[in-house]
Parts: C-alpha cells; structure tokens; sequence
C-alpha cells in the first residue's frame, strides 16, 4: 500500500477507535439512566433549584432555578479568580523584586516564602486558611483594622458607599461583606500564585541583559527609571506568557473553593448533581464553561504573541 | 493550642496510617520503605539503565500487593482501610507511572505529520490541562457508574487513581514534547540517512535524548502530582490530608486544626522540598557533563 | 539526477540539475553559500525531496515511496558538517546501532565491523567513549567509520570539515584521501581545494541552484571557463 494510503488507514483507525468508545459509553449510559428512572437533557435548568446558596453578588433564593444556580456560582468563580488575580499580581511583582534586591534582609525571607509556598499543597494552604479565619474572634469582639472595616470570624466587612457595617444583636449588618469562604479562598490563591509570579518577574527582569542596565546607567538614568522604562518593558515580553498561564491556574484553582463550602461554579454542580441525579449534563455544562475559559487564554496569548512580533 | 498538639500525639498513627487494621499496620509502613527505596534508587545516575522501569513495576506492583493482601497469608485489607501517608505515595507513584507512557505517547502524537492523530492528540491535551483536577475527580466517583453495565463496580481508589493519571498524561505530554523540539534535527537526520525508519530512529536515538534531557522537569512535575493528591479528600479518599481533616472534624479535638496542620505541612514540606533540590542538583550535574 | 529541480516556497533551490556519477568516481561540489550544494547532495539520500526531474542510485529512483527512499540510503552513506552523532551512545554503539538494526546483523558481527572501521579512521581506542569526550576531528572520523559501517556503495561529504578547528581539518582529510584510494565513490561539498586538486576527478561550481561549469580539476582551477567560475576562485585563497 502506498505511503499515503497507509497514513489515510492509520487515521481512520485512531478516528473509529475514538468514536468507538464515545459511542459505547453513550449507549451504556443511555440504557443505565433509563434503569434508574433519571431524565436526561437539560431540561432541568428551567426547574427550581431547592438549595441555598450562600449571598452573594447576584441575588438568589431557594425558588430559583438550576440555570440561575449556576450562573451564581459561575459568578463566584470569576469573582474570586479576577480578585486573586489582581492581588496575586501585585503581591507577585513585589516579591520578585524583593528577590532579586541585594538586601538580604528583604531577599532572604522573600526566597522562604516561595520554598513554603511552592513546597506544601494548595489544598492544604487553603484549609489552613481558612482555619485561621475561622479562629478570629466573633462579631461581637470583631477586629477594627481600619475605620469602618470590620474583621470577625463571620467575615470581613467594608464600607459601602451608602453605609457602614455594625453590630447589630449578634450579627454584623451593612455595607459591602465578604464570606470567609471568599476572604480564605482570595488569600490562598493570591498568596500561592504570587509565589510564582514572583518568580517569573525575576526571571523576565534577569533575562534582560546586563548590558541594558549598563548602557542606561551610561546615559546618567537613575536606576527607578532604568527599572522603568528600559527593563521592564522588555522584561514584560518574556513574562507574560508564563504569567497567563498561572493566571489560568488561579482560575482553575479556584474550584478548591468547594472544599470549603465556597459557592463556586464546581461546587453548585455538585448539588445540582446531587438533587437531579443528572451527572453527565451537569459535569459536561461545568467542563465546558472551563474550556471556554481556557481556550480563551490560550487564544488570547497566541495573538498577543502575534500582535507584537 | 496545647490541646492541638495532645492531639497529634494521640491520634498520630491515624493520621499516618489511616484505617488500617491496627495488627496489620506493618504492612503500609512497609510499603513507605518500599516507595522511600524505589525513589532514591531511581535518583542515583548510575541505576539509569534500561531495567529502571522494570524495578519501578516489580517495587509498585509488590507495594500494592503488600497493602491489599491475598497471597504469602497476607490477609485481604479493603481499600476503604487504606489511609495517610502509604496512600498518597501510591497515589503519586503508581500514577507517575501509569501516565508516563501515555504521556510520551500524547507527546509523539502531538507532533505527528497526521493530522487526524496530531487533533486528537491536541485536544485531549487541551482537555486535561483546560478544567479543574476537581472535576475529573468528580467524573470518576459520581459519572463512572453510569457509563458501565450494572453490577460492574470498580474500586473507588482505583477509579480515582485513573483519574489522576489520566489528566497527568496531559501534563507529562508537554514536558516530553519540549524535550523531543529540544532534541537536535540533526540527530535524526543522521539516522535516517543510516537508514533507520521513523519507528527505530525515535526510540534508539530521538526519545532517549528527549528524555535526559526533561529530566529536571518530569522531577518537578513529579513534585507537583504529589501536591495534586490531596485533592482525592475531596472525594472521600483518606490520603495524609483526609486523614489530618478527619482527626480535627471530630467534635473531641476542636481548636486542634493548626498543630495536625503543621504536622501534616511538614510532612509534604520535607518530601517536596528535598525532591526539588535534588532536581536542581540533577538538573546541574546534566548540564555540566554534557550526555553521559 | 535529470532534469532536477527543487523549491522552497518561490524559491528557487535547485534548476534543470543534470549530474551523472559513475562508480568510482570522486566528485567535489564547491560554490558560494546558498548555491545549492548542501540541498543538492541531500535530495540525494531522500533528506530533502525534489519537486521535477528524476534521481536515480544504482537502478532505483527516488520517487517518494518510503521504501525507494529506505533502499537508497542503505546504500548511501552521509557526512554531516555538524558530526551528529549520537550522543547518549558510545562510539561503538554510534557504528552497531544501524547495522544491528536495519540489516539484522548480529551483535558479535556488527562489532567486529564496527572495531574494524574504527582501526581504518584510526581511532579504534576511543570505541568506548563517548563522543562529547572526543576532539573535533575525532568525532568526524567516527562519524565517517558509522557510514562506513552500512558498507555504502557512495559516499557524501556535506562540508565535513567546516565546523573543524584549522589543526583537526588535516586528520579528516587524510581518512577522506584514503577512501578515495580505496576507490569509494564519493561526493563532497567543501572549500578544502587542495584536497579536491589531489583526489577530485571532476570539480563541479555551482551558483544560484545551477551547476555552471564542471571540469577536471587541473583544468578548472587552471583555465575557468566561466566569469562566475573565475570571480569564485578569486575570492578563494588557494
């Protein structure tokens, strides 16, 4: 047989093997749902959901549907990925600025807490977190970090712009709250992917020559400004390719968030899962809002890259 | 806080051990030594022979029979009793495994001139990598049931450490195809002008290359499954962190959380930690002798 | 190779190729960079495919099918100007590993011809290193005993020694000389003109993918015909 003949044969092979197991795993599913009296389609998106969700954002009862149930927690999910993201960043570039300083005393603790960090479990990073949150003292011995916030085991409570929280019986009321499902989940996050943003910065900073800085330091800037406007932009384009990818992975991090009871988009699957039965419909729709998310990053760096070469 | 640490002492064998039936607990700690022994063997250079993979079998495959019972008068433990630490090595080890060869297979896919088989490849690459561990997690102890003929049950450790490899093919996938674009075009034009076919020319003499040279990476992945195995607690696996959860949850020990947590951190913290500075040592020995 | 022409892209690799080799027959291709002699010698082995015209070694003619293409470079040996040898293997293994492989031979046989080609590049002691502890020249020798190993029936040269320290280009040559006394036939793409006045029966200039002049070597490097020929060997300091 020819060579293309042969590679034509090849691939219809690989092709009907993987048809063929999608195929017989539906037809065994199709005749298991049926056994056990479970409906399947998405039909259930329109029913009431019956659960609660913790309050959030998005307002949400009970009554509700699935459908609304999910957007909830897809809410919840963007919520805390794009908060961590932010501080994560930050946190990020002022570690690894901090490692690359020549003052050991800045350095030093800078390279342990990215040794802890990258060392242990996000899972457990996070359920430490949160055990920590949950060992502040109650509303009615809440902290005051600064005026008008307030910081207690229930959660932390900001200012909104209409009113402040107060303690009101034995609870606090007002202004803007943040579960401590969220604030722990934020921290863990944040503090676990600035570990390795900060490294990133480093290497993007390192991967600039030292010739860069000579030259800059040649023509009398000062080295903020070297920093500024001759290293970083080029450090930037080494960067951001790494960093989209941890970005992603805080996102991806964030359905730990159901280890805790954090309402996010994983976590509301599974109840929807638990009170339809309908566990193909309900993983398949949160896989592919996952996909949607990551295949946008991947896209969104591919034509960066092809934007600026 | 003193209460914390009374705890840890109290329920310490748990907390490493799991369910295990407390006579038989020789066997997990055993089967420790086993993983221990198998990790530093596979780091010494001069075991990097082709019987390596071989020991990695005969070492797992005595490691499983040895928790799970059932020949040499061993008696039968269900893997509901299995727990702590022995848990998490064979979730990490025997899955490391298990998806290596997919893994490289995923990797050669990838860069196939078919395009059917270059698809496939990339989108079960995407896939994995794309959603949450969680999920598939979720896929193998809630989805899996319904997708085989009733009455066929597969263990709940199992399906979960299927799971687990399966999603780290993906991620091994992408080291081995950095180290095969690593690999000079001009070793396997070489073979093939000594005639060697495509088949033959990339395993005597591209694989090989691309393999030393993704060691220190499929070190640090490596460290990383090992993290990812705290994510079965989430299914009701009782790994060193399920077992640590269980302890602190009952109502007995409260406000103990942060002395088993620190205990437990310091577990993974040693393990992980020594197992990336050996990959910077190995990575360094590489570099400076070149490929010997 | 008739009416040879190759493409990369719009760009023109080689155009209207007419070469014929007889066995024996020693061949030296020299030019300037991007002229083609690289690509010319590697459509040869199947490295490179060309789009017209035919190549044909010993009777069977490239035509793209896998097994034409495997038939000829059984037969056909390459010398890279890299080496490219294998460097997880020893140099003894580099010269066993496709005689076990493509033609089934035995390991106690593939390494008697492997020590045996290794002591006619001079280099039997080296049989258990490995080539990052052998010096330039050596590698390239070691890089000729494994094609030589095939038992070639013609070999190629793509400027073997280019990428040489100017005291190692010697021992090179010198291994070079010898196969050709030995009557191998052989193709060579290199600037090394002394070696190509000593052994070369015919010197081939090539320019912008086409073959512009071909001659005995006396007769080419003494009377040029062509201005492009002549502007080439000027700039060369022979």
């Amino acid at each position: 047989m020819s060579p293309r003949g042969r590679a034509i044969v090849w691939q219809a092979a690989a092709l009907g093997a993987a048809g063929a197991l999608v195929g017989l795993a539906a037809l065994e599913a199709a005749s298991n749902l049926k056994a056990r009296g479970i409906a399947s389609g998405f039909a259930y998106l329109g029913r009431a959901a019956g659960f609660e969700i913790a309050p959030g954002p998005l307002p949400y009862s009970a009554r509700d549907t699935y459908a609304r149930a999910l957007a909830v927690g897809l809410v919840n999910t963007l919520r805390v990925s794009l908060a961590g993201i932010v501080l994560a960043t930050v946190m990020g570039v002022m570690l690894g600025l901090a490692r690359l300083s020549k003052v050991r005393a800045l350095s030093l603790p800078a390279a342990g807490y990215l040794e802890v960090v990258r060392n242990t479990p996000l899972l457990l990073q996070l359920l430490v977190w949160y055990s920590l949150w949950q060992g502040l003292p109650g509303p009615r011995a809440a902290l005051h970090p600064l005026p008008g916030v307030l910081l207690c085991n229930r959660g932390l409570f900001l200012p909104s712009l209409s009113e402040r929280p107060a303690l009101s019986g034995f609870d606090i009321r007002g202004g803007l709250s943040l579960s401590p499902e969220f604030g722990a989940l934020l921290l863990c996050l944040a503090t676990y992917t600035a570990a390795f943003l900060g490294e990133i910065v480093r290497g993007g900073v390192l991967s600039v020559g030292r010739g860069q800085t000579e030259a800059a330091a040649a023509l009398g800037l000062s080295r903020a400004r070297t920093l500024r406007l001759v290293v970083l932009p080029q450090a930037l384009r080494v960067m951001v390719p790494p960093a989209t990818s941890q970005f992603l992975n805080l996102a991806k991090n964030a359905s730990l968030g159901v280890a805790i009871g954090y309402p996010e988009l994983i976590a509301v699957t599974g109840s929807t899962l638990n009170q339809t039965g309908q566990a193909i419909e309900a993983i398949a729709l949160a896989t592919l809002v996952y996909l949607a998310v990551s295949l946008s990053f991947s896209l969104a760096v591919h034509l960066w890259r092809r934007g600026r070469w | 806080m003193s209460a914390g640490w009374a705890v840890v002492h109290e329920r310490f064998r748990f907390i490493l051990l799991g369910a295990y039936p407390r006579d038989q607990q020789w066997r997990p700690a055993l089967a420790i030594v086993l993983f221990v022994a198998l990790y530093v063997l596979s780091a010494r250079r001069a075991c990097w022979r082709p019987w390596l993979p071989a020991a990695w079998l005969a070492i797992l495959t005595g490691a499983i029979v040895l928790m799970r019972g059932g020949p040499l008068g061993l008696a039968r433990v269900p893997t509901e009793s299995w727990g702590g630490l022995p848990l998490t090595l064979l979730l990490a080890t025997v899955g490391f495994a298990a998806a290596f060869p997919p893994g490289v297979a995923l990797a050669l896919g990838r860069r196939s001139a078919l395009p059917a088989i270059r698809a496939l490849s990339i989108a079960y690459i995407e896939v994995m990598r794309g959603v949450p561990l969680v999920t598939f997690l979720f896929m193998a102890s809630l989805m899996f049931p319904l997708f085989v003929p009733a009455g066929f049950t597969i263990d709940k450790l199992l399906r979960a450490q299927a799971a687990l490899a399966l999603v780290q093919a993906a991620y091994l996938a992408e080291v081995v195809r950095a180290g095969l674009e690593a690999v000079p075009a001009g070793q396997r034009e070489a073979a093939a002008s000594l005639g060697l076919r495509f088949g033959p020319a990339t395993v005597l003499v591209v694989l090989p290359q691309a393999l030393r040279i993704s060691i220190p990476a499929l070190v640090n992945t490596f460290i990383g499954f090992f993290k990812d195995t705290t994510l079965v607690t989430v299914i009701g696996l009782f790994d060193l962190l399920g077992t640590a959860r269980a302890v602190i949850v009952d109502p007995r020990w409260f406000g103990a959380a942060v002395p088993v947590y620190l205990l437990v951190a310091a577990v993974y913290f040693t393990f992980c930690f020594a197992v990336s500075r050996y990959s910077q040592h190995i990575e360094r020995s590489l570099m400076a002798h070149g490929h010997q | 190779m008739q009416g040879v022409h190759k493409r990369y892209g719009a760009f023109p690799a080689l155009s209207d190729i007419n070469l014929q080799v007889r066995r024996g027959e020693r061949i030296v291709i020299c030019g300037p960079s991007g002229s083609g002699k690289s690509t010319l010698i590697r459509c040869i082995n199947g490295l490179e495919r060309h789009q017209q015209g035919r190549i044909a070694v010993d009777g069977v003619e490239l035509t793209g099918d896998p097994r034409a293409t495997d038939a000829v470079r059984r037969e056909v040996g390459m010398v890279f100007q890299q080496f490219n040898l294998f460097p997880h293997l020893t140099v003894l293994e580099n010269c066993t590993l496709a005689p076990m492989w493509v033609k089934k031979m035995p390991r106690r046989e593939a390494r008697d011809l492997a020590m045996h080609y290794l002591h006619r590049v001079r280099i039997p002691e080296q049989a258990a290193k490995h080539p990052g502890q052998l010096s330039g020249g050596q590698q390239q020798r070691a890089a000729i005993a494994r094609s030589l190993c095939m038992r070639p029936k013609l070999m190629l040269f793509d400027e073997p020694t280019s990428a040489l320290d100017p005291e190692m280009v010697q021992e090179v040559i010198e291994t070079m000389v010898s196969l050709a006394e030995e009557g191998m036939t052989m193709l060579c793409v290199t600037h090394e003109m002394g070696f190509a006045r000593q052994v070369a029966d015919r010197v081939i200039f090539m320019d912008a993918g086409q073959i512009v002049e071909a001659n005995r070597p006396d007769a080419f490097f003494d009377a040029p015909q062509q201005a492009r020929t002549r502007l080439f060997l000027s700039r060369i300091v022979h």
